[in-house]
């Protein structure tokens, strides 16, 4: 009773909040950071350099207008940052945070549930993800919004092949679609799979940047382009729903390569006997720190390079990621035939 | 108990998304009716222990065949062009006698088609579940394998069209 509702309820609650405090503060993290990058300091009159600007955010978002333009849809106009939001969170149902604590006398594993089709999962709610842009834009009954949801929609469904044919090889390598199951099989096999499959970790990387719409594939919600591309028309609480699932997005993409690529919570070398002096750091730092590294990949990358084209964007994700990602995959399950 | 009643609900909440799919006045409404039917006939599978299927039908349906249904509501002008000829007394003839068709088919396989039940351990046993994947693979690529070719060759004409119907000069 107690481990069929209360444990998982526990986790959901500690993971959801974590969640939300992370995104509030990465949005800080990627003021900051894009402002040393260009040599000028960000928010700092908030607190002491900044720290409570996200308090301030959250409140001005919560205060805010809001405003439904005259001929939208109500129902589809209301429930599209909902359809955004909800499987960017559900998503970490499956990620693995560490391996498993014991408390209270029971065995207590550090993810909601861990799935026997745990990658494919996260597949699926992505491609849910995609109705709300579209939902969004449409809803919106205005131009900007309209177009900058087809673009978004568009980028995200042909990047999504792109991401699943890695996974593919990720799944060839581990022989398991679990989560858990992938980080045992890196420990098994005493490699971490961004060493054994770099081209499918660059190719998913790649993906996970355009699948969460961020730069320099953020030409649908660029604001010199398209206003603000399918969430134009949206204000306060309702765009702060948008806001949230692509901080979250970006959460779980890097948690996903994290486990995937990075070897999850394990520590580095884990099966070398001398280093197991770093044992005193808990499994779930390990994982916490590696997803900080690639977050802030995430926003070093914005500040750094231009925008695509969306010509050159889909060029890009049909014509080069997905038949480097097929060939990886041939490779891959041949090299693992042969060997 | 609790099988039998996360079933029924599920059943309901099909049924209840289908008939909205057809009521429905705005079509984009109607097509996010069907995005829940297929999730609820994916929570529909999970409940038979299919775990993969679930999630097939996620991604291929709902996530992908969906929304070219909804580009194509969305972009496309749906107005009823005038219809040239309209004889109300033949559409209804032609609609019972359809219907009928239908009926009698449903009775016959009831009285005739009756299976017996497989036993109680139809609903997942753990290694059953655990090997969901590998069950689908191997009965893909040894018992159905002609039939697999078969829809991989009607995709490949299925992209072949598409870029021949697309393309401004060959």
């Amino acid at each position: 009773m107690i481990d069929l509702y209360v444990i998982p309820l526990l986790k959901i609650f500690f993971i959801l909040t974590g969640v939300l405090i992370t995104v509030m503060y990465l949005v800080l993290l990627e003021r900051k950071v894009q402002a040393w990058i260009q040599v000028r300091l960000g928010p700092m009159r908030v607190g002491p350099h900044g720290v409570l600007q996200p308090v301030a955010d959250v409140l001005k978002l919560f205060v805010k207008e809001d405003i439904t333009p005259v001929k939208a849809d109500r129902w589809v106009y209301t429930l599209a940052p909902v359809i955004v939001l909800v499987p960017a969170l559900i998503a970490f149902a499956v990620i693995p945070f560490g391996t498993s604590v014991h408390l209270f006398g029971r065995k207590i594993g550090l993810e909601v549930s861990d799935i026997n089709v745990g990658l494919l999962y996260i597949v699926s709610v992505a491609s849910i993800g995609v109705y709300g842009i579209i939902l969004g834009g449409w809803s919106s009954n205005s131009k900007y919004p309209l177009l900058g949801s087809l673009r978004s929609s568009a980028q995200l469904i042909s990047y999504e092949l792109a991401v699943t044919l890695t996974f593919v090889a990720v799944i060839v390598m581990s022989g398991s679609l679990s989560m858990v199951g992938i980080v045992n099989a890196q420990y098994n096999h005493g490699v971490w799979f961004a060493f054994a499959q770099p081209v499918a970790f660059v190719i998913y990387f790649i993906g996970g940047l355009a699948e969460t719409n961020r730069s320099p594939f953020d030409l649908p919600e660029a604001e010199s382009e398209l206003v603000a591309g399918f969430h134009t028309e949206y204000s306060g609480m309702r765009f702060a729903l948008f806001f949230l699932a692509e901080y979250a997005n970006m959460i779980v993409v890097s948690a996903v390569a994290t486990t995937l690529f990075f070897g999850g919570w394990l520590r580095p070398f884990p099966n070398v006997v001398s280093l197991r002096f770093l044992d005193f750091v808990p499994s779930w730092a390990w994982f916490v720190a590696k997803t900080f590294c690639f977050l802030y990949l995430f926003l070093w990358i914005r500040a750094t390079f231009p925008r695509y084209r969306y010509d050159q964007l889909m060029r890009l994700g049909w014509k080069l990621l997905i038949p480097i990602a097929i060939a990886n995959i041939v490779v891959t399950a041949g090299v693992k035939l042969l060997l | 108990m609790a099988e039998a009643l996360t079933f029924y609900t599920l059943a309901g909440l099909i049924l209840a998304f289908a008939v909205l799919v057809i009521t429905a006045r705005n079509t984009v409404h109607s097509v996010l009716f069907l995005v829940a039917n297929f999730l609820f006939v994916a929570a529909l599978y999970v409940l038979l222990g299919a775990q993969f299927l679930a999630v097939i039908q996620v991604v291929v349906y709902a996530g992908g065949i969906v929304v070219l249904y909804l580009f194509v509501v969305m972009l496309v002008n749906l107005k009823r062009p005038p219809e040239a000829h309209h004889d109300p007394r033949r559409r209804s003839r032609l609609g019972v006698t359809v219907a009928l068709v239908v009926l009698a088919e449903i009775v016959v396989i009831g009285l005739y088609g009756y299976v017996q039940p497989a036993g109680p351990a139809a609903a997942a046993t753990p290694h059953l579940v655990a090997q969901n994947i590998e069950r689908v693979g191997w009965a893909l690529y040894t018992e159905y394998l002609i039939p697999f070719e078969l829809a991989s060759m009607l995709l490949l004409v299925a992209m072949v069209g598409a870029i021949v119907l697309a393309k401004r000069e060959l």
